[in-house]
This record gives C-alpha cells, sequence and structure tokens, in this order.
C-alpha cells in the first residue's frame, strides 16, 4: 500500500438549496518523496480535498465517505482526537493567505513553539532554539531576532516562509500547500517554488500542491490530477499532462493561458461557458456542456458519467471518446492550434 | 505615424502623505508614483507591469482623476487634465473610462444590471434614440451577455460574467481610452481567456485604446502592444513588446521574466534563473539613486550615488539603468546575454551609456 492512498473519497454538504458534492469519488495514491500537484479552478473540489484529508470537516455539516489510508492508518473513521494527534506530526498543511492562518496576537516565534510543544515534549528553550532554527531553515534573516516578531511585521513572503517553516516544525510526512504561492509577487513566489523543493528533497515529504496555476504545477509536480466539477478526469505524470494531455478540459487548460515560452499566438483558445455549480452538476458527462468535441460521443456524455480509465502506463481519462481518438484529436487539431503558426 | 499621443504623461507623482501625533504633522510621504512618463497612442495597448507597491495601480486612478496628482502633467487628447476641476472633467469622463480588477466589490448589489449599464447615461445626462433600455440592451449584447439579463441582479452572476458587466457599463458612452487595472486576475484560468479575448474584439470593434495594469507577465505580454516595467513608483523600462521580451535590458525585467514559471516540466531542469533576493523595499524610503540596487546582481558604486536616467538605447525602448543587457554595440551585448549568468556579479563593464549611443 502506498504511504498515502484515497479510494472513492466523497465529501457532501447538505446545503438549504441541495447537496453540494464537492468531492464526489476521488481516488488517488502518492509516495513519500513524490510531489502530486492538484489543478482545477474554483468549485472543483481541491480545497475541499485537502482539508478532507487533513481531517478537518470532522464534526462540521459534511457528510464524508469512502477510505483515506496514511501511512496503513484509517482517517475517515477515525477519532477526531485521534487525527488531531496526526495533524502538525505527521501532516500538515501551508495556506494560501498566511495573514489570516497565522494568530495576529502572538509572535512568529510563539506559535511555532505552540505546535512544536504539543508533539514534543521538550522544554520552552529547547522549542524556542528549534523554532529559531526553523525559521533560519526556510531563510528567514536573523532568525533569533525574528523568531519574536508578530506575524504584521513581516512582509508577505516572509510571512509564508514562516508559515512553512512552522508546517516543518515537526518533521511531517505528508505536507499539504494550498495555493502557497497565489498571493505573492512573481518573483518572490519564485523563491517560495525553490524552497519548497529544496525543503522536500531534505525531508523526503510527499507533498501535495493545490493551485490554478499549471506553471507552478509544472515546476514542482512529478504527477498531476487535473479536477473537474469534484472529479478527477485526468491523472498522470506531468510530462503525460502537458505533452499528451488527453481530456479535452486538460486542452481548454492549456489553450487558455498564455505562456512565455513561446511565441505569442494570435487569440487565446478558452473554454466556453463558466465551471458547473456543485448543487445542480450536468448530467452524464459534467464537463460536456463546455465540451467542444461533445458531439462525437454520439449523445454518450450528455447521459452517461465516464469512468476514470487507463490509457497507457498509469495515464488516467476520465472521457468517453477512445483513447486512440482522443490522441489524434490531441495531434492533428488541438496541438497546432495552441503553437502560433 | 507622427500622430499627437492620445495620452501623453509627464513626470507623474503622486506622494501620500504620513502623518503623526495630535496635529496630523507630516512626518513622511509614501513616494507610491515618481515622476513617470510616458504616452499613450491611438489604438494601442500599453501594458503597465510590476509587482505590488511599485505604483501601477495609483497610476491609473492618477490617470483617471480619481486621486489628485502631486506633481506632473497629465495631458488626454490635447487637454491638460492635470487639476481641472470636477465639473469641467465631467464631460472628459465619457472619453476615459475604468475596468476594475474585482467584479464582485465593483458593482453595486442593490441595482439591477440594467441600472449599473445605463449609470452613465443618467449621470451624463445622455438621451439616446431609443432611449437608455434599448441602449443598454444593445451594450449587453455587446459583450456577451443576454440582454433579457436587464433586470437581474449581480449576485445571480457568475465572476466572469460580472467582469463582462463591468465593461459593458465601461463601453456605455463609447469611452476613447480605458484604463483597466488587473481585469483578469480575480477570474479562473478558463474565464480569463473569455475576457482577455472579448477586450481584444472590443478593441477592434470600437477603436478603443487601452492602458491594461497587471502583474501577470504572459496576459500582458498577449494583450499589449507596448509594456511598461515599474519598480517603486519608477518606470525602469518602456518598450514595444517584443523588445522588451525578447531582449529586456533591465536587470530588473529579467529578473521577473526569469521568474514567471513555465507550463513545461521538461524545462524545468535546464532553465537558469535570476533569483532576486528579499522582497521590494518600502516606497515610505525607497533606497537613494537606482532604486533597484539594493537587489540588483549587478549593481555598482554608481548605481548608489547617481539615479540613471530613462534613456532611449534602441528605437523605442527606453531604460533606466546604469549597466543595461542586451544592447546592441556595448561590452556585454558582445559577451552574449548575461541574462543567463545568473547572480554572478558583472565584471566592471565601460559604462554603457556612451558605447551604447555611438
Amino acid at each position: 500500500m502506498s504511504f498515502l492512498e484515497l479510494k472513492d473519497l466523497r465529501i457532501h454538504f447538505p446545503t438549504d438549496d441541495g447537496l453540494v458534492r464537492s468531492v464526489d469519488g476521488l481516488s488517488f495514491s502518492l509516495e513519500r518523496g513524490r510531489t502530486l500537484g492538484i489543478v482545477g479552478e474554483s468549485g472543483s473540489g481541491k480545497s475541499v480535498t485537502s482539508l478532507g484529508i487533513l481531517g478537518l470537516h470532522k464534526g462540521g455539516r459534511a457528510r464524508i465517505s469512502g477510505e483515506i489510508w496514511l501511512d496503513g492508518e484509517e482517517l475517515v473513521g477515525a477519532s477526531q482526537e485521534h487525527v488531531r494527534r496526526l495533524r502538525g506530526k505527521k501532516m500538515a498543511m501551508i495556506f494560501q493567505d498566511p495573514l489570516s492562518a497565522m494568530h495576529p496576537f502572538y509572535t512568529v516565534g510563539d506559535q511555532i513553539i505552540e505546535a512544536y510543544r504539543i508533539h514534543n515534549d521538550v522544554s520552552k528553550k529547547v522549542a524556542r532554539k528549534h523554532a529559531v532554527d526553523m525559521l533560519g531553515r526556510v531563510g528567514i534573516p536573523q532568525p533569533d531576532r525574528r523568531v519574536d516578531s508578530y506575524p504584521h511585521e513581516f512582509s508577505g513572503g516572509m510571512r509564508q516562509r514562516a508559515m512553512i517553516a512552522m508546517a516543518l516544525s515537526c518533521d511531517p510526512e505528508l505536507l499539504i500547500a494550498d495555493e502557497p504561492t497565489t498571493a505573492l509577487d512573481v518573483t518572490v513566489q519564485a523563491q517560495i517554488l525553490d524552497l519548497m523543493r529544496d525543503l522536500q528533497r531534505d525531508f523526503d515529504a510527499a507533498l501535495i500542491i493545490i493551485t490554478h496555476d499549471l506553471g507552478v504545477v509544472a515546476e514542482l509536480s512529478d504527477d498531476i490530477l487535473v479536477m473537474y466539477g469534484g472529479k478527477c478526469v485526468e491523472y498522470g505524470t506531468s510530462e503525460d499532462i502537458f505533452e499528451r494531455p488527453e481530456h479535452p478540459y486538460t486542452w481548454g487548460l492549456l489553450g487558455s493561458m498564455p505562456r512565455l515560452d513561446r511565441e505569442p499566438t494570435e487569440r487565446l483558445l478558452p473554454i466556453k461557458g463558466s465551471p458547473p455549480s456543485l448543487i445542480n452538476v450536468p448530467s452524464g458527462c459534467a464537463f460536456h456542456p463546455r465540451c467542444v468535441f461533445e458531439e462525437r460521443t454520439g449523445g454518450l456524455a450528455k447521459v452517461e458519467v465516464p469512468e476514470l480509465l487507463e490509457s497507457e502506463g498509469g495515464h488516467l481519462v476520465r472521457c468517453h471518446l477512445p483513447a486512440e481518438r482522443r490522441r489524434a484529436i490531441w495531434q492533428k487539431e488541438v496541438k497546432p492550434n495552441l503553437e502560433a503558426s | 505615424m507622427n500622430e499627437e499621443p492620445l495620452l501623453s504623461v509627464q513626470g507623474l507623482e503622486k506622494h501620500f502623505p504620513v502623518t503623526k501625533g495630535l496635529l496630523q504633522r507630516q512626518v513622511g510621504a509614501v513616494r507610491a508614483v515618481d515622476g513617470i512618463s510616458f504616452d499613450v497612442r491611438k489604438g494601442e495597448t500599453l501594458g503597465l507591469v510590476g509587482e505590488s507597491g511599485c505604483g501601477k495601480t495609483t497610476t491609473g486612478r492618477l490617470i483617471t482623476r480619481l486621486i489628485e496628482p502631486t506633481g506632473g502633467k497629465i495631458v488626454f487628447a490635447g487637454h491638460d487634465v492635470t487639476h481641472m476641476s470636477q465639473g469641467r472633467l465631467r464631460p472628459l469622463r465619457r472619453d476615459v473610462q475604468m475596468i476594475f480588477q474585482d467584479p464582485y466589490s465593483s458593482l453595486n448589489p442593490r441595482h439591477t444590471v440594467g441600472a449599473i449599464v445605463g449609470a452613465p447615461f443618467r449621470i451624463q445626462g445622455i438621451k439616446t434614440e431609443q432611449g437608455t433600455k434599448k441602449a443598454v440592451q444593445e451594450i449587453l449584447e455587446l459583450v456577451g451577455l443576454n440582454p433579457e439579463h436587464y433586470n437581474r441582479y449581480p449576485h445571480e452572476f457568475s465572476g466572469g460574467q460580472r467582469q463582462r458587466i463591468g465593461i459593458a457599463r465601461t463601453l456605455a458612452l463609447k469611452p476613447k481610452l480605458i484604463i483597466a487595472d488587473e481585469p483578469v486576475s480575480a477570474l479562473d484560468v478558463s474565464i480569463q481567456a473569455q475576457v482577455v479575448n472579448l477586450l481584444e474584439d472590443l478593441q477592434g470593434e470600437l477603436d478603443l485604446t487601452y492602458v491594461v495594469i497587471a502583474h501577470d507577465l504572459s496576459v500582458v505580454r498577449h494583450i499589449s502592444d507596448r509594456v511598461a516595467v515599474m519598480y517603486l513608483g519608477k518606470i525602469v523600462e518602456i518598450a514595444d513588446r517584443k523588445g522588451l521580451y525578447e531582449s529586456p535590458m533591465h536587470p530588473y525585467t529579467n529578473a521577473l521574466l526569469s521568474a514567471v514559471p513555465i507550463p513545461d516540466p521538461k524545462r524545468r531542469a535546464g532553465r537558469e534563473r535570476i533569483r532576486l533576493q528579499g522582497d521590494v523595499p518600502s516606497p515610505l524610503n525607497p533606497p537613494p539613486a537606482c532604486r533597484f540596487h539594493t537587489r540588483c546582481w549587478k549593481a555598482q558604486e554608481v548605481c548608489r550615488t547617481v539615479e540613471p536616467p530613462l534613456e532611449t538605447l534602441a528605437p523605442g525602448h527606453q531604460v533606466a539603468c546604469h549597466f543595461p543587457e542586451n544592447v546592441a554595440g556595448s561590452l556585454e551585448g558582445v559577451l552574449g546575454g548575461t541574462a543567463s549568468t545568473g547572480a554572478v556579479p558583472a565584471e566592471a563593464a565601460p559604462a554603457p551609456e556612451g558605447g551604447a549611443l555611438a
């Protein structure tokens, strides 16, 4: 069994307007030392998945089913108390907005010390030394002084570094980063991405990075999972996704994005329409109302939910079109349009 | 092409006072925009890029006169609007409009789409032939919204549709110049592309001139004809799109471009990167002389003492740097692309200003 394994995870929220199927049958596995990128637009269920793995929906209104196996332990059925003990120690999270994820009344050092002392029976002095070490490791200058600073005294990039220090302070084996660089400027983003790559190598943790930015995913990930409407629509190595993508939604994402590494195209090729509501997920394939190739399934996409099937070598695709046909469409119809003439 | 530019900005400044104590004594100033000059020609798109705090949004607000400039001059279509009174400015307002970043907070939640898009007609007192409603519905159709949505409220629309409502309001009075402040950054990737395409189509149809303010360098490259790069209230480089993206001269531009993540896993290993250290300094107390010297790997003594002027080093390509890169004829240009040497300090090259111009 893999280090982390999700089997048919479903996270549904009952609301007055109906049942919101945020995550609807998600399965994947991840080994130590590997990085998985989860890509999707707002409302695709990527953040709900990450909170679900950490057990942060427990005790709320969410209806969770399926299995989450972390290092041989099942977490969906585990008690809140048990998952709480794993959090921080075994798995940790880096949030998007470090200003709202940190407590403004406590110094950065206090917050790291608190987390460290919950999981390790050490004196305050030892914990403080550890906090200074961690801040130094993530590249904060003069960590012995900055340990006593409050979050508001840090700049955006420094705060994100401090968050990473906090997440790594107990040496977690699974690290989930939810849009870790979205709030940052591009030069600072590059610093943080470098830092995360180096730290992952040093700590040999399993890393899940959740983002809407395909560039960030390409920088860090070994494997990529594309989510749409609460489901995985395509999964593969980053080469699979960027060089041999097979799902029309992935094609759409690639066509929507202006790229600096290619000659500028005349027009972007957006996906028509907008992401679906998770209360009224379209029938059949959730992507069919926006799909250019929907007609070629002979109406099947409207009525039947496609299975997530292996195309080749671990590359999974959820689409009614046969694999050879998808590859032909990508080569002949989609790829040429993405490159400038 | 020796036409008068549609918009001309000369030495524009905006300093926000910082006050202290009971008497609100001024103790300093945030020099958000500190002497920038550029022209925008009719029908072109100028991109304004930079990191947060560089003054790009303030520049947009100064041009639209939403805030009062501290110094400098703004000339729009031959009128000096720098300190024009609100009353005299009003007729000009219909020619300069703004698209805002956040489609959630820039639309009044208690107004219908019809009221929002029709507001410019009401405020400017403009009567149209078939009535305002008809005019509004035509505009809604133009931006790809259903004219039947006239009586709906903003909350009934998705983010992308809301941004279209904002664009419809902007277009209501057929403006000449549109300032778009981060028009797509709040939208999902697939929706971003729709809005970018819409902006380009409208430009063709309605003969619009854009100033697009954005932090996303790939979006700016896609949409702009010329691009200005700002750093701490100054323009450090301004050039046409090809010149700026293919042979950037300012080290900061180089660093910005190399920091953009490229969605190509194969290039991850081979790519040489310039890594800037630290963050952007505070505009409250910007570094003296060249403001970039604290983070620049090429900085020499002269960068700390003499401020580099914005000079034309190639046709249509202006740079403010003592040691520019990619300059034809200079020593560094001959040596070929110091861009890839990363953080290695540049050897003491002769001051290239003279050499480059010769």
